[in-house]
């Protein structure tokens, strides 16, 4: 079996709990970061956007090695969080593309919920409900923090 | 025939300036086409002289500013505002965006939005990387507030320079005027992307957060910069153009920094004013050739509420069509004539208007299209929605609070 973890920022120790818990312990486990150039593209070249502005780069360390610096001391984290072999992939570019390109070939993918801690579609973020709705594997959802109360579950439209 | 050259001269100008061709660079073309005009006798070389006479200290004035910016990031004011940011965040992303309001806000106010964009919003991509947060909902406010936080003093913007020295306000009524739409557009920015991004800022900070840096505060410079502004304030009652406060801070900077000549000029980027000068030129005459008439029929005239209004939403399209500055100098001298609400009206609507579009106006986003097919496509869709969210009813609120600030201070 070929499994996914998708480390992010937000969420990972949740997905690395799980994964330690449910997935096989005889499973080929891939611990999966995607850094959004997007982000880093609007964060470090926004001059462009200035019409007739050309100012120099900043000095200090360009954002991309930040975030690859970053990276991979969180994989790091994650690794020694999960407490077994796995391998590690750092990638780069779309989110929601690379995680789901990185799935290719994979029997599951481990990934958390990101938005509100409430039941409902609002607690998946608009890039992880793409992922979960093109995932081409099973798929483990997991709620970062405790599950919420079945009490949290959004009334019918009419009892609002 | 002339209206029409005038007009081809003034889109290569703009044109190169959103292509970026490495053969034909946007100063070259604007100084060339400029010196074209006066050459074939479209515009008369008084006339020439007249216009970059008018815009001759604005841009002496935006030179200071540059280099009291850049003599600022020397000092490390943008990283002590980065490690600050980092601390008092306590490692909850929620926190973090507040703080990126407030030196967002604060820093487009005074520095201008050039200084956020270019200086403070990398800044603030490292400190949420660095702090393991995902840095969108940071980044996205960054790039927001500096249009947006740009409405408060004449030295925030670009395009608010140009409009104080046409308004004929003083430094300190302007900044009177412009405090409440300056409140209102960053409430409507903070409101929305707080609930845009509600699912990215609520984690908690039971995570382990590493630990933060004490920043070290940049006392010199932040003197200057705040002595500055006491100068800017008082340069009405002492008698002082607000230009030559900008140059002794940026000249303290310098002499205090020590940053090679060369540097020094770069961090100036004369380039970019040539650039503005020479489209000032080329403005001006494509204004006396038609334009101008052409504004004057569209732009509503007076100063009642829904006449503003008019004023600035037909400014937001000419900034989302164009971009805000080739926009403020097309409608600057139509809106002069009907006093300092209608070209304050017209600001509101060029400093806030280009938060719709990706990269600040819709001839860039279509250039960038062009250039790189389809690779920005679902995150221009976030922005365009951000901007949906925010632009019109900053439109509206801030213009309406204008309205009030023009009754009342």
């Amino acid at each position: 079996m070929r499994a996914v973890v998708w480390i992010s920022e937000d969420t990972w120790e949740a997905c690395v709990d799980q994964a330690r818990l449910l997935v096989p312990e005889d499973a080929e486990v891939t611990l999966l970061h995607v850094a959004p150039t997007d982000v880093e593209d609007l964060a470090a070249h926004g001059g462009a956007r200035l019409l007739g502005r050309h100012p120099p780069p900043p000095p200090g360390p360009p954002l991309r090695a930040i975030a690859e610096e970053e990276a991979q001391a969180l994989l790091g984290e994650a690794l020694k969080r999960f407490g077994r072999p796995a391998r590690t992939e750092a990638r780069r570019g779309k989110i929601e593309r690379e995680v789901l390109d990185a799935c290719a070939g994979a029997d599951l993918l481990v990934l958390a919920r990101d938005g509100e801690a409430r039941l409902g579609p609002k607690s998946l973020g608009p890039r992880t409900r793409f992922v979960l709705d093109h995932a081409p594997c099973q798929v483990l959802l997991v709620w970062p923090e405790q599950p919420p109360g079945i009490d949290t579950i959004p009334l019918p439209p009419h009892l609002r | 025939m002339s209206e029409v050259v005038a007009l081809v001269v003034l889109a290569a100008c703009l044109a190169a300036a959103v292509a970026r061709p490495a053969w034909a660079p946007d100063w070259a073309v604007a100084a060339g086409g400029a010196a074209l005009l006066v050459a074939v006798g479209i515009l008369s070389s008084s006339d020439a002289r007249s216009a970059l006479r008018q815009l001759g200290p604005t841009v002496g004035f935006l030179a200071a500013l540059l280099v009291l910016a850049d003599g600022c990031r020397r000092a490390g004011l943008f990283d002590a505002l980065g490690a600050g940011m980092a601390l008092g965040s306590r490692g909850r992303p929620g926190r973090l965006l507040a703080m990126v309001f407030v030196a967002a806000g604060l820093t487009t106010a005074v520095l201008s939005l050039d200084a956020t964009v270019v200086l403070l919003t990398p800044i603030v991509f490292a400190t949420a990387a660095r702090l393991r947060m995902n840095a969108r909902p940071h980044v996205y406010a960054c790039t927001h507030l500096a249009n947006s936080a740009s409405l408060l003093l004449p030295v925030s913007n670009l395009t608010n320079l140009l409009a104080f020295r046409a308004s004929g306000l003083s430094f300190v009524r302007f900044g009177g005027l412009m405090a409440l739409p300056w409140l209102v557009a960053i409430g409507i920015e903070w409101v929305v992307l707080r609930r845009s991004f509600a699912g990215d800022l609520q984690r908690s900070a039971a995570r382990s957060v590493r630990a933060v840096e004490q920043p070290e505060v940049p006392t010199f410079a932040l003197a200057v910069v705040g002595l500055t502004l006491v100068g800017f304030v008082l340069s009405s009652l002492i008698g002082i153009a607000p230009v030559w406060i900008a140059t002794a801070g940026a000249v303290v900077m310098v002499v205090r920094e020590r940053p090679a000549p060369l540097e020094v000029v770069r961090a100036a980027e004369p380039t970019f004013l040539v650039f503005v000068l020479a489209l000032g030129v080329v403005v001006r005459a494509a204004s006396q050739h038609g334009l101008s008439t052409a504004v004057d029929s569209i732009l509503p005239h007076g100063t009642a509420l829904p006449a503003l209004l008019l004023v600035a939403v037909i400014s937001a399209a000419v900034a989302n069509l164009l971009n805000n500055l080739p926009a403020t100098l097309i409608i600057l001298p139509v809106t002069a004539v009907a006093g300092p609400g209608a070209v304050l009206a017209m600001l509101v609507g060029v400093n806030v208007g280009p938060n719709l579009t990706y990269v600040g106006s819709l001839a860039t986003l279509l250039w960038r299209r062009i250039v790189h097919a389809h690779d920005e496509e679902t995150d221009m869709r976030e922005f365009t929605r951000l901007g949906l969210l925010t632009v019109p009813a900053s439109l509206v609120a801030c213009t309406v609070a204008l309205w009030l600030a023009l009754q009342v201070v």
